[in-house]
């Protein structure tokens, strides 16, 4: 059974988390993100799960990883500022394969830029902004139903994987409000746990060591440190730190095909959109006013690690069209893989590419 | 030995300098957990970085050791996501007064419930020896070459005013004091503070005319006044000795406290 509602975006965030089991939430008020943290205000104390009000947004990532040691499953919310002061715990919670949720409602920026306006200028950001080298997963609803749907995802891969994942919306499908469908119950996909004899930051094939957290009577010692299987910190011995980091990036990228989550519309077209969040709702319009097989879209939902593989799926294509809302982010990867041109069609300030931009990009290249 | 089920024998040795006071911390900090009988599989202690925040790394519990300042954050979500956990916080002055001065005054005022041990050794030591928020002024160290020129945080008072339950400041001088000082913030729901004034002969003693351990651990008992005397100075309008600072009990109070045990 399920029901339906007419619901907020962000809301819909907060549902999806509650329904996946969230029952951890640290954050600190921030536009356009600030509905999340409302709603499990209200709603986390009546499900038996506890809301924090933290003194930033440094503490709040912070308190998300010690709650997630504890073994619940644990979210935090902002938009690009406390994105900005979360960068180095996120890089602690890679090092220390700790499995959470940061939900990212991007708005303009660089620095406080336009708080109640839209942008995905943060895609970069969300993979590169720690230091170090590390791999993590982000991914991209473009609509309501999406934010309920790909945040239940969101802890299942985080868990999966035991990396911090990222829900990287944005202010329009935030707080765009549509029909939505909300199941009685999801299924859900905790870590493996660790077994019995083995140490805890060990992996097998799939690179990912099991999970003891806190009070399994483990003793596990976390550091951000590089550190041995044992978790003990051994920070000069170049081996240990080439093991380590290349475990942590491959455990993401080796399973690029398996974490992958994408869309096609006519495989067989010559000129082909590449979108992401909500500038495929621009394309899907143009599609609908222009029905035309030699017009193609692939529409990431999971945007890192890259499904470089998605691009090949459109065997006849002659160019890729890329419309974001920055300067051009994500279509540096799609130019790396391909042969073809790739058009950048970025727009920035904070509305969506009209489908009469997209028309006019698309008449130029065919 | 003191609590030698605690000790994770396979670490050792562990980094800390010779006559660091850092052991004597971590010692009476364990006699206090046996004296309260807690369990090892519900304690967890965390810190954040410099050489008090490797403490937790010798102790055989679940434990985490963060990032630079941000302990008390991370140890806020261990506690409020699993209030039956006894969650202990090994810092340093620096680590909790300059980068994690936020978080310290924020998880004082929660009075989240558990137990915060500073060590405060006047000086960045991990890194070699800087001035810190507690440097003294005067003091030499490698980045106030010619005598460190700003007024140092007093910790403990600042832990009062910002709210915690219980707060106390001893010495590694006074090992039987600190340990009952522990084990009664320990005992005390709501956010214990125990600032533990404690020597650095490697990067802070040798540039200030303190050449060596006993000459450190003599200038800690000499210049700490019991809180009822400096009191008593006060009342009769005497003056308190340069350099001195008070020891034992600044507050026990009952304000209400976040994450106790249900």
């Amino acid at each position: 059974m399920s029901r339906t509602e007419f619901m907020q975006g962000n809301a819909a965030c907060a549902e999806g988390a509650l329904a996946a089991g969230c029952r951890f939430f640290g954050g600190y008020p921030i536009t356009p993100s600030t509905e999340i943290a409302e709603t499990m205000a209200r709603r986390l104390p009546k499900a038996g799960g506890v809301f924090i009000s933290m003194e930033d947004e440094i503490a709040s990532i912070a308190a998300v990883i010690g709650a997630a040691w504890t073994g619940a499953r644990a979210m935090t919310a902002t938009s690009g500022p406390g994105f900005s002061l979360m960068m180095e715990n996120i890089g602690y919670a890679a090092m220390t394969e700790t499995p959470c949720v940061i939900v990212n409602i991007q708005r303009g920026g660089p620095s406080t830029g336009q708080p109640t306006r839209a942008a995905q200028g943060d895609m970069l950001q969300c993979r590169f902004g720690s230091h170090g080298d590390y791999s993590t997963i982000a991914i991209t609803p473009n609509s309501v139903q999406e934010m309920f749907d790909l945040t239940v995802k969101a802890f299942d891969l985080a868990d999966r994987f035991r990396v911090p994942t990222f829900l990287m919306s944005d202010e329009i499908v935030g707080h765009m409000r549509e029909r939505v469908t909300i199941p009685d119950a999801v299924d859900i996909q905790r870590p493996r746990p660790l077994a019995e004899g083995s140490l805890p930051f060990a992996a097998g094939e799939d690179k990912i060591p099991g999970f003891a957290p806190f009070g399994s009577g483990r003793a596990v010692h976390v550091t951000g440190l590089t550190h041995d299987e044992r978790g003990y910190p051994d920070t000069t011995d170049p081996e240990a730190h080439d093991k380590l980091v290349r475990r942590l990036v491959a455990k993401v990228e080796s399973a690029r095909r398996d974490i992958a989550d994408y869309e096609i519309v006519n495989p067989g077209a010559e000129t082909v959109f590449v979108t992401y969040g909500p500038p495929s709702r621009t394309v899907e319009q143009v599609m609908r006013d222009h029905p035309d097989d030699s017009i193609g879209h692939l529409r990431l939902r999971i945007v890192w690690p890259f499904p470089e593989f998605a691009l090949k799926e459109f065997p006849n294509a002659k160019v890729f069209l890329m419309p974001e809302l920055n300067m051009g982010q994500v279509v540096r990867e799609v130019q790396r893989h391909v042969d073809q041109p790739v058009v950048s069609i970025p727009k920035i300030g904070g509305e969506l590419h009209t489908p009469a931009e997209l028309v006019r990009v698309l008449e130029a290249h065919r | 030995m003191i609590a030698p089920d605690w000790f994770r024998g396979d670490r050792l040795p562990h980094i800390y300098c010779t006559g660091c006071g850092n052991g004597t911390i971590i010692n009476c900090t364990l006699a206090a957990v046996e004296e309260m009988g807690w369990k090892r599989d519900e304690t967890v202690f965390v810190s954040g970085i410099g050489c008090s925040s490797r403490a937790p790394g010798y102790i055989l519990t679940d434990s985490l050791h963060t990032t630079h300042g941000r302990a008390l954050a991370f140890a806020t979500g261990v506690k409020m996501a699993r209030p039956e956990f006894n969650v202990v916080v090994f810092t340093g002055d620096g680590d909790l007064a300059a980068i994690g001065g936020n978080h310290f005054i924020h998880a004082c005022r929660r009075n989240v419930d558990m137990t915060v041990v500073c060590m405060n050794n006047h000086i960045y030591g991990m890194t070699g020896g800087q001035g810190s928020p507690t440097t003294p002024p005067g003091a030499i160290s490698s980045t106030t070459p010619y005598g460190a020129s700003e007024p140092a945080f007093d910790l403990a008072e600042l832990a009062v005013a910002a709210g915690a339950n219980y707060v106390a400041r001893w010495t590694s001088y006074h090992v039987k004091e600190l340990t009952k000082a522990i084990t009664v913030g320990m005992q005390t729901p709501g956010l214990a503070f125990i600032e533990a004034r404690t020597q650095c002969p490697t990067n802070y003693g040798r540039h200030n005319k303190l050449r060596t351990v006993p000459a450190m651990i003599e200038h800690l008992r000499s210049h700490a006044i019991l809180v009822a005397k400096r009191d008593r100075l006060v009342a009769e309008g005497e003056p308190i000795p340069e350099g001195a600072f008070t020891v034992g009990e600044l507050v026990r109070r009952n304000q209400p406290a976040m994450g106790v045990r249900r």
